[in-house]
């Protein structure tokens, strides 16, 4: 059948000999045609990779000319002065909130979503669980500045009789100290962050496990196993890399969130150790924040510190595809 | 490996004890301990005078997974009692994720439905001081349709011509280039896509903040999501469809025109779509790159803009409640707008389906 | 020896896919310590039958199952009874050889056991070897054993997943069409293995292929359907020599000599 197709067919209907001897002409508009479009589409492919290599170019100039005039070490100071002559800024305070809050976010998300996606593939009625999965779908697409004006104006006074209960038990450890007031903390961040990248987290975990292979989870069943066991031998197995790579995502996003870290958290270039009390900074937030009031070299200052955050995004990201692509190796060795 | 000797072999029955019949609990166990777990914490939290319902809801939460733990470890046996612990716990973690996401929407209809009516719908903010009420979201809706569509207009078209080159031409180190880098791309924070059109076209070319600048950005957040979308829909469209075309002497270029992306093009606007909705809720490249600005502005390649998100964030930050209500309000619109786009790609990508498997 | 094989007794059972009733209304009896065949035209619901056998039926979206079936005197579907405990002493083998990927040789074979914990390494150590010699693979995995199960042949597979199903040591053991997806020569190991399996246990087989059926059973059951959308029956079950030289059916008759089916 496949090998008909390849081949013209022999037997050209009557309609057609009239075009016979125009074939020759015809064939070399029909290669001009193929050479534009296959080099419009060439060429789209290309811009992508321009527009790539201009990100990390643009920045790396733009950062380069601002930690070249910084008078303090970029990478060590606690401060952030670049609109000052001569401009003293670094993102010690910046790296520090942006890898607690992400890091907390994914430590609340993660398991929680795990959980719903199980909820969803395997604990709940089907109706109730198609409904419930084009739900987190619909969520997902909720903007995050709205997340960020629910986080400013619901969460934040809804978080202070917990951050209370925490300073009273876990108070000695430091990191939970509470003096009080909006906690417009980095903790607080963290929950934000984790309540947002929610959705993503879940709805990828549960397409891969949904996708846990009917026959393993039988071979397990016939064993004697409880629903939970089931899952725990064959399901979980099975979608391990596929929840790692969903939590990459979910990091990702909560590295580079913006504007719901901007409204929530009330900053500042203080490293301090309690995560509840407000203060400390992300990159993203510290841009935005930032920005309107920054002169030329506070905006090149910025740019350098976006630069720090792209390579961060990338190697997670990064990550995220090397495991995916080892799954698919896996998946493949396995059929 | 003769007979006789795996015969021996053959494993030596212990007297398996059949115990079919074990211990359980009633059906309506799990019920009764949710419901008494959340009257202890209720309770409780009453008693200890917490304020913060979180709390009453995290001390219900945890008392049920103990319960319900104990309660079948007691009867049933470990075995049952994991499997119930784990039943227990998805559960609540269901319901810890479904009440916050649950309260964003609710407050957001509840309190974002007070101001919003025509006047809110048609007005700008200009001359309207931040503590008086009134006001609008003209000026801000204009500017989003404006950023959207040419983001749109700019990543659709590449989008879509560098998915065919993928599907259609692939092969070769450019097209894993491509698609390494499509990849990367999808992760962009949308801050940087913003930091990087400030270098080029603010800092480097010296243009001013316009709503295509902030276009710019949002098309570079947009690209990667239309190539991945529109890959997918691509490689859905059977070989054979292509070979019998191509087999007719149709040229290739004429081949994907008039038979691969006709076929495909339900997905694809489903996908572009689906994208649209989700650059539409940016507003950190806005920020960046259209400025902001309470006047309607109808041109979009000169002079600041401003923008749903960004309105919001606006709002939000001049700190009074009329200003708080012009944000729910806002924010109402802001969803219902990326809803409706869901919904109907949604809708689309369903209506279209069958169409796909009939022909 | 004897104790453990178990008689089991159908009477009135149905079983439904959300609304579609896919069998109805089947009674028989297998006997204990002898290999049973279920044959029939696809779609007859002889899998399906099996399948309520050990209460893996209900498990599929929209299963439901009534009548009763008697294991000895217990009814599998009685109120009090423990699915969960019904599938550890009924085991099942299934089309498909269908070892845990991510687990080794050892590990598929041991995973049942695991579930119940308490089990010493040497004690546990024993069992995998004793699963594996009533499987007929230990010679050829004994220096494997630490290896991902799913790296051996599909026959050794196969013989992989009975050696996990005997492992825990059910009283009944179910085969649905457990040669289809294998070769000549796997088969004929597997058959072997049958035969020798039925003097521990009460086996029961679903076959597509009837010379399977009239070489290793030792009664045979024909199931049939009316019509494509109607409900599969149990035609007749006998002696399998019976019913591939005599059958009472005419209908059994027609489909063994090929007629259909």
């Amino acid at each position: 059948m496949t090998t008909d197709a390849v081949h013209p067919p022999p037997a050209p209907s009557p309609e057609e000999r009239p075009d016979r001897p125009a074939l020759r002409a015809g064939r070399g508009a029909t290669h001009r045609g193929d050479r534009v479009f296959r080099g419009l589409s060439r060429g789209s492919g290309i811009t992508l990779l321009v527009v790539m290599a201009a990100i990390a170019a643009f920045l790396s100039w733009r950062a380069a000319i601002a930690i070249q005039a910084d008078e303090g070490n970029f990478l060590t100071t606690f401060e952030w002065d670049a609109n000052a002559d001569p401009p003293v800024f670094g993102i010690a305070v910046l790296v520090f909130g942006t890898a607690v809050s992400s890091v907390l976010a994914m430590l609340l998300a993660v398991p929680v979503a795990v959980g719903i996606a199980l909820f969803i593939s395997h604990y709940a009625p089907r109706r109730v669980a198609a409904a419930l999965g084009y739900v987190v779908d619909l969520l997902a697409a909720v903007p995050s500045i709205v997340y960020g004006l629910w986080g400013a104006l619901f969460l934040v006074p809804h978080l202070s009789g917990l951050y209370e209960w925490f300073e009273q038990f876990l108070g000695w450890t430091g990191v939970f100290g509470y003096a009080g007031g909006a906690p417009r903390s980095l903790f607080t961040v963290g929950i934000l962050l984790a309540i947002m990248i929610l959705p993503i987290v879940t709805n990828v975990s549960r397409e891969v496990f949904r996708q846990a292979p009917a026959a393993h989870q039988e071979a397990a069943l016939a064993l004697g196993a409880t629903r939970w066991e089931v899952i725990r031998m064959s399901v979980l197995p099975f979608g391990r890399s596929g929840v790692i790579s969903a939590s990459m995502l979910g990091l990702g996003r909560a590295l580079g969130e913006t504007m719901a870290v901007a409204t929530v958290l009330s900053p500042s270039f203080v490293l301090q150790a309690s995560l509840l009390d407000p203060g400390g900074g992300t990159f993203a937030q510290n841009i935005a924040a930032g920005f309107k009031e920054a002169g030329t070299m506070g905006r090149d200052a910025l740019i350098a510190s976006g630069l720090v955050l792209f390579l961060i995004t990338l190697l997670v990201n990064g990550a995220a595809r090397l495991i995916i692509a080892r799954r698919k190796e896996y998946s493949g060795a396995a059929a | 490996m003769s007979k006789t000797m795996t015969r021996q072999t053959t494993p030596a029955p212990s007297p398996a004890p059949a115990q079919l019949r074990q211990p359980r609990l009633p059906r309506w166990a799990p019920a009764a301990t949710a419901l008494g777990s959340a009257l202890a914490g209720c309770g409780l939290g009453l008693l200890a005078g917490w304020e913060s319902r979180v709390q009453w809801g995290l001390l219900a939460a945890a008392l049920h997974v103990v319960a319900s733990y104990l309660l079948a470890a007691a009867v049933e046996g470990r075995r049952q009692a994991r499997d119930r612990l784990a039943t227990s716990v998805v559960w609540v973690s269901f319901l810890v994720a479904v009440i916050p996401l649950a309260s964003l929407l609710w407050e957001t209809v509840a309190r974002g439905s007070r101001v919003l009516d025509g006047h809110f719908l048609t007005h700008s903010m200009n001359g309207v001081l931040t503590l008086d009420e009134g006001g609008g979201i003209y000026h801000a809706l204009l500017g989003t349709v404006q950023q959207v569509g040419l983001a749109a207009l700019i990543a659709a078209p590449i989008g879509l011509l560098t998915a065919v080159y993928l599907v259609e031409y692939g092969g070769g180190r450019l097209a894993s280039a491509i698609t390494f880098f499509v990849d990367v791309m999808t992760g962009i924070p949308s801050i940087v896509a913003g930091l990087f059109v400030l270098s080029f076209w603010i800092i480097l070319l010296d243009f001013g903040y316009s709503g295509f600048a902030g276009a710019m950005a949002l098309a570079i957040l947009m690209m990667p999501i239309v190539v991945r979308s529109t890959e997918e829909m691509l490689k859905l469209v059977p070989n054979e469809l292509r070979e019998a075309s191509l087999a007719l002497g149709v040229p290739r270029w004429k081949t994907i025109l008039k038979v691969v992306l006709p076929t495909a093009i339900g997905g694809i606007t489903t996908g572009v779509m689906l994208a649209v909705a989700r650059i539409a809720g940016e507003s950190a490249p806005v920020l960046l790159l259209v400025f902001g600005s309470a006047q309607i502005n109808a041109n979009p390649f000169e002079g600041a803009q401003s923008s749903l998100p960004y309105y919001i964030y606006e709002q939000w930050a001049n700190g009074n409640a009329p200003s708080y209500d012009r944000a729910w309000a806002a924010a109402l619109v802001l969803i219902a707008f990326v809803m409706a786009l869901n919904l109907l790609a949604r809708g689309l990508a369903r209506w279209k389906a069958p169409a796909q498997g009939r022909s | 020896m004897s104790d453990m094989a178990k008689r089991i007794d159908v009477s009135g059972l149905t079983a439904f896919y959300s609304g579609f009733r896919a069998i109805d209304d089947i009674s028989m009896t297998v006997e204990p310590r002898s290999v049973t065949a279920f044959i029939g035209p696809s779609g007859c619901g002889k899998s399906t039958f099996l399948r309520t056998l050990n209460r893996m039926h209900e498990v599929t979206p929209g299963g439901r199952v009534e009548g009763k079936v008697m294991l000895d005197d217990e009814n599998l579907y009685g109120s009090e009874i423990d699915p969960v405990a019904v599938r550890r002493t009924v085991g099942m083998v299934f089309q498909r050889p269908n070892p845990f990927p991510t687990m080794s040789v050892y590990e598929n074979v041991a995973a049942g056991l695991r579930l119940n914990g308490g089990h010493r390494k040497a004690a546990l150590d024993d069992v995998v070897e004793r699963s594996l010699r009533g499987a007929n693979l230990w010679e050829e995995v004994k220096d494997r054993l630490h290896k991902p199960g799913s790296g051996l042949s599909g026959g050794q597979q196969q013989r992989l997943c009975i050696a996990r199903a005997i492992a825990v040591e059910p009283q009944v053991l179910l085969m649905d069409e457990p040669c289809s997806a294998l070769d000549p020569i796997s088969t004929l190991a597997i058959e072997d293995l049958i035969e020798e399996l039925k003097s521990a246990y009460t086996i029961v087989i679903v076959t597509h292929n009837m010379q399977q059926a009239a070489r290793v059973s030792d009664r045979t059951a024909f199931f049939n359907l009316a019509a494509v959308g109607e409900p599969g029956k149990l035609i007749e079950i006998d002696e399998t020599e019976r019913i591939f030289s005599n059958p009472s059916v005419q209908a059994t008759e027609d489909y063994i000599s090929g007629r259909f089916g």
